[in-house]
């Protein structure tokens, strides 16, 4: 931007009635642009950047350490998706990696109890099982613990399976938790062991 | 740089970085829960259930009988659970003398790491290590963290699945500190 005169804008010259308490940055921006320096530019470009970095910061500390897929990732299928592939011609296999106390209470029918991957013999115990599935074969890893931003085990049950070479794979999406994005909704749900 | 622009500079800075933090907030912390009424079949249910606290002391529902009492399902490896407690633990120093008692139930916590926590975040109620029969007398808990509502009456108020809203939660259980016993 060009450096025009310098002008005292405390009190503006084209609109001397306008005290300086009056003056606004809409008035000087608009009837005085040449007031207006690099420096102030270089000013606004630090505030965006400092205003992303809070907004960056606040919603990494809100979502937390483990970062789960977005709505609409291609690794993700819907509940309803699933009970579809569950009446279909090649059943998925269904594992599901979270705590126990959830399963007996309630799980997707047919789902195989694993345990919670975000503790080691979880995932000693899901390379075990999954040693014995072909690596192209429809493979569901579900959880629902916790609100799906804050869910410990799925993460590392996919990584773990991915590692391994399945290419077949996907996560069930509960947004909430079990209970509030399966049960509540009325889907089928087998109780025990 | 003048005053009148760096004041109106300044105050765009500040506006623009708090409407960054209420956005970030906003959008990406859990703000609501929803509640479900509670089926009369399980409250006797759960005045019968016998708890066994991390001190071995077992109790029952039924001996708070009238107090109000929040059953919260919870674990310490849960973040959003974890990130709860200490506002449990303030919500019962504040209202004890009312008749409020919080009793902490968790889930597939390593014993040792949930005494720890307890300890870390002085957690003033007692906290129970849950199973399956515990969620199940309690009308069933699929998902944390899961908070009750129990009258001085011993009826199940309500049911908060998800993220605690504290201020809808003392919305609705300051009523029931005020009803006479």
């Amino acid at each position: 931007m060009r450096r025009g005169k310098r002008v005292r804008y405390n009190r503006c010259p084209n609109h001397p009635s306008l005290s300086q308490r009056k003056l606004g940055v809409i008035h000087i921006v608009k009837q005085h642009p040449s007031i207006l320096k690099p420096s102030h530019l270089v000013l606004l470009l630090w505030t965006l950047i400092l205003a992303t970095t809070a907004f960056t910061a606040v919603a990494q500390t809100a979502e937390g350490p483990a970062k789960n897929w977005a709505p609409g990732s291609p690794e993700l299928i819907q509940p309803d998706d699933l009970v579809k592939a569950m009446k279909g011609p090649q059943k998925p296999t269904v594992l599901y990696v979270g705590p126990k106390a959830f399963y007996q209470q309630a799980h997707v029918p047919g789902a195989e109890y694993i345990g919670a991957t975000a503790r080691p013999e979880g995932l000693e115990q899901l390379r075990t099982r999954s040693a014995s599935i072909k690596h192209d074969a429809p493979v569901v890893i579900y959880c629902g613990c916790c609100p799906w931003d804050h869910c410990p085990n799925i993460r590392p049950a996919y990584d773990e399976l991915h590692k391994m070479g399945f290419t077949n794979l996907k996560v069930l999406y509960l947004p909430g938790t079990f209970g509030t994005s399966w049960a509540d909704k009325g889907l089928p749900v087998e109780k025990g062991q | 740089m003048r005053r009148p622009l760096f004041v109106a500079i300044s105050a765009i800075v500040i506006a623009i970085i708090a409407i960054a933090v209420y956005v970030g907030r906003h959008r990406f912390l859990p703000s609501s829960h929803t509640s479900e009424p509670a089926a009369d079949a399980i409250q006797s249910r759960v005045q019968d259930t016998l708890l066994t606290d991390l001190d071995g002391r077992q109790f029952r529902p039924s001996d708070y009988r009238g107090k109000v009492l929040l059953v919260n399902f919870w674990a310490a490896w849960c973040a959003p659970c974890a990130e709860e407690i200490p506002q449990f633990v303030a919500l019962q120093n504040k209202y004890r003398d009312q008749g409020l008692q919080i009793v902490g139930v968790s889930v597939e916590d390593i014993e040792s790491e949930l005494r720890a926590f307890c300890t870390r975040n002085h957690v003033n109620y007692p906290v129970v290590p849950g199973n399956q029969t515990i969620a199940d007398s309690f009308g069933g808990v699929l998902g944390l963290p899961t908070t009750i509502l129990i009258g001085r009456d011993g009826a199940i108020y309500k049911k908060y699945p998800g993220a605690t809203d504290f201020s809808i939660l003392e919305q609705d259980f300051r009523p029931l500190l005020a009803a006479a016993h």
